[in-house]
């Protein structure tokens, strides 16, 4: 099974960057985008600190890092989709299906560069913020905790995206791909702890996956890690549930021939 | 000769104003027809709005804030967002028309370039007098009171109008300077980036880093939200007013200057 998995998946991530890594239009904005969020969200609304009951133990820069890295996370994985999808469209998609002996291989392989694009972004995000002074008070083994969650986090996003562009075949459900993470991170507590958010947010953040997310990875940029087993526990379930939607996703392309 | 000099000599107003309502009615129908173009425009700033309003409110609690709502405080942001959109969309749509060919064959009628630039910009001003207007009732209906009053919303109105005329020749100009829909629509980050470094989701005397603080206030894009919030949260602030309709005055005629200039030069090739 790996051994034909392997092939059919590491072909499709390597063409798949190849195409974003030397299409400007396709690379700059998913790098650019997360990188202006951080600077807009950590530079114009640092003084949201201030508000009493703000018991963050960190500084505001790695509070809203942690909410840029999980959304650069999610939206490389959605990207990628936009990517099958555009695949789909042309015509190449079911040639892929054709050539493949193992079709799984397609979706692990548009993973593998779901995982590449977040490194790059994620990277240069790390880069930009130790660079502006952001403080870290977690440990090695917290801050590792911290990436582990956002790369599940991009496992989520793309499996997501792949189940919907699947299904559709077209680029044209790229906002059915990309409203529904877009509002899921944004139904958080992005800006404040999830204790000072009121009225109707506050119950749409309390039983918001993301919530649990962003409370943990910001636990551990602080070094005061609360939760952290929870949000695993989450993130897990959710892979498990978008991994059934992904490859049924796969099957129903297969179907259409 | 081009062929847009032979119809001057028989210019008449009547004629012109024919035109340039042809032309502004097509705009508008166009948007109107498609769903995609029109819906967006009204409905994401405001959900935009809300989702910040509701995650911000606690900032209320800063002292020195000047509300006790952060949906009031917010309510400025969609009538800039919002013409930043339309902005984009009526350009993108220009220059479609550049690309299918659709202007060259307008060269060809009696048409003059200047009716046509005037009938695209009256049917944006007029899409952004519609997003204006559900702005208001948007406020209204969520709770907002405008401190200023019905002249007050009156004045968002001219000022939404204003706006709406300064960005869509931007827009005009984007399209006409390039000629392509994607090109125009590549600039739509650069916009929101001119949005999110302003005085959007803090008064400016609050921002903490210097940097954004500077930066926020260097950006035009802040008097243009400061004024609309005045108006609501404030009541007559002349200073925030003069400011406000100063930044849009000049950007309207920096860009109509802009557009022309374009719009004779896209004619001349052609």
């Amino acid at each position: 099974m790996t051994r034909s998995v392997w092939p059919v998946a590491s072909g499709v991530a390597w063409r798949t960057l190849h195409n974003v890594l030397t299409t400007p239009a396709l690379l700059i904005p998913g790098i650019l985008f997360p990188l202006f969020f951080f600077t807009a969200f950590a530079g114009g609304l640092s003084q949201v600190e201030e508000v009493p009951g703000f018991d963050y133990p960190g500084d505001y820069k790695s509070f809203q890092f942690v909410f840029v890295l999980l959304q650069a996370a999610a939206f490389g994985g959605v990207f990628t989709g936009f990517g099958i999808a555009r695949d789909f469209e042309g015509g190449f998609g079911k040639r892929l299906l054709l050539a493949s002996p193992n079709r799984l291989g397609i979706l692990v392989g548009f993973g593998l560069a779901a995982f590449v694009r977040w490194v790059i972004t994620g990277g240069l995000l790390t880069v930009v913020a130790l660079v502006v002074g952001m403080d870290i008070g977690g440990t090695g083994v917290d801050i590792v905790g911290l990436y582990t969650l956002a790369l599940l986090v991009n496992v989520c996003g793309l499996l997501w995206a792949a189940g919907i562009a699947f299904r559709f075949r077209s680029i044209q459900a790229a906002p059915l791909m990309q409203m529904p993470v877009f509002l899921a991170l944004f139904f958080a507590p992005v800006y404040v702890p999830l204790n000072l958010l009121r009225g109707w947010i506050e119950t749409v953040a309390t039983v918001n996956p993301v919530t649990y997310f962003l409370e943990a990875g910001r636990s551990l940029i602080a070094g005061d890690p609360t939760e952290v087993a929870l949000a695993f526990g989450v993130a897990f379930a959710l892979i498990a549930v978008l991994a059934v939607w992904g490859v049924r996703g796969l099957h129903r392309a297969e179907a259409a021939g | 000769m081009s062929t847009l000099e032979a119809p001057r000599a028989g210019w008449t107003p009547g004629v012109t104003l024919t035109q340039i309502a042809a032309v502004a009615g097509r705009s508008i129908r166009r948007t109107a027809r498609q769903p995609a173009m029109a819906i967006p425009p009204l409905v994401f700033p405001v959900a935009l709005m809300l989702v910040n309003a509701a995650g911000l409110e606690p900032s209320t609690l800063l002292p020195g804030f000047p509300t006790d709502s952060f949906l009031a405080f917010a309510l400025a942001v969609p009538f800039i967002q919002g013409a930043l959109f339309a902005t984009m969309n009526a350009g993108t749509d220009f220059a479609r028309d550049i690309q299918t060919g659709f202007l060259n064959r307008l060269s060809l009628t009696s048409l003059r370039g200047s009716s046509l630039l005037a009938g695209q910009l009256a049917g944006i001003v007029v899409l952004g007098l519609v997003q204006a207007v559900f702005y208001v009732l948007v406020g209204l209906v969520v709770g907002v009171r405008f401190a200023s009053g019905p002249a007050g919303v009156l004045v968002i109105l001219v000022f939404a109008a204003i706006v709406s005329l300064g960005f869509g020749a931007l827009g005009s100009f984007l399209a006409l300077r390039t000629g392509s829909g994607e090109a125009v629509q590549g600039m739509f980050p650069l916009l929101f980036v001119f949005l999110f470094i302003s005085s959007m989701n803090t008064p400016r005397d609050l921002i903490a880093v210097e940097w954004f603080r500077i930066a926020a206030s260097l950006n035009p894009v802040s008097y243009l939200i400061e004024c609309v919030r005045s108006l609501i949260i404030t009541g007559w602030d002349p200073k925030a007013l003069g400011l406000g309709f100063g930044v849009a005055i000049a950007i309207a005629i920096v860009s109509l200057v802009l557009a022309s200039w374009a719009m004779t030069r896209r004619l001349t090739r052609t």
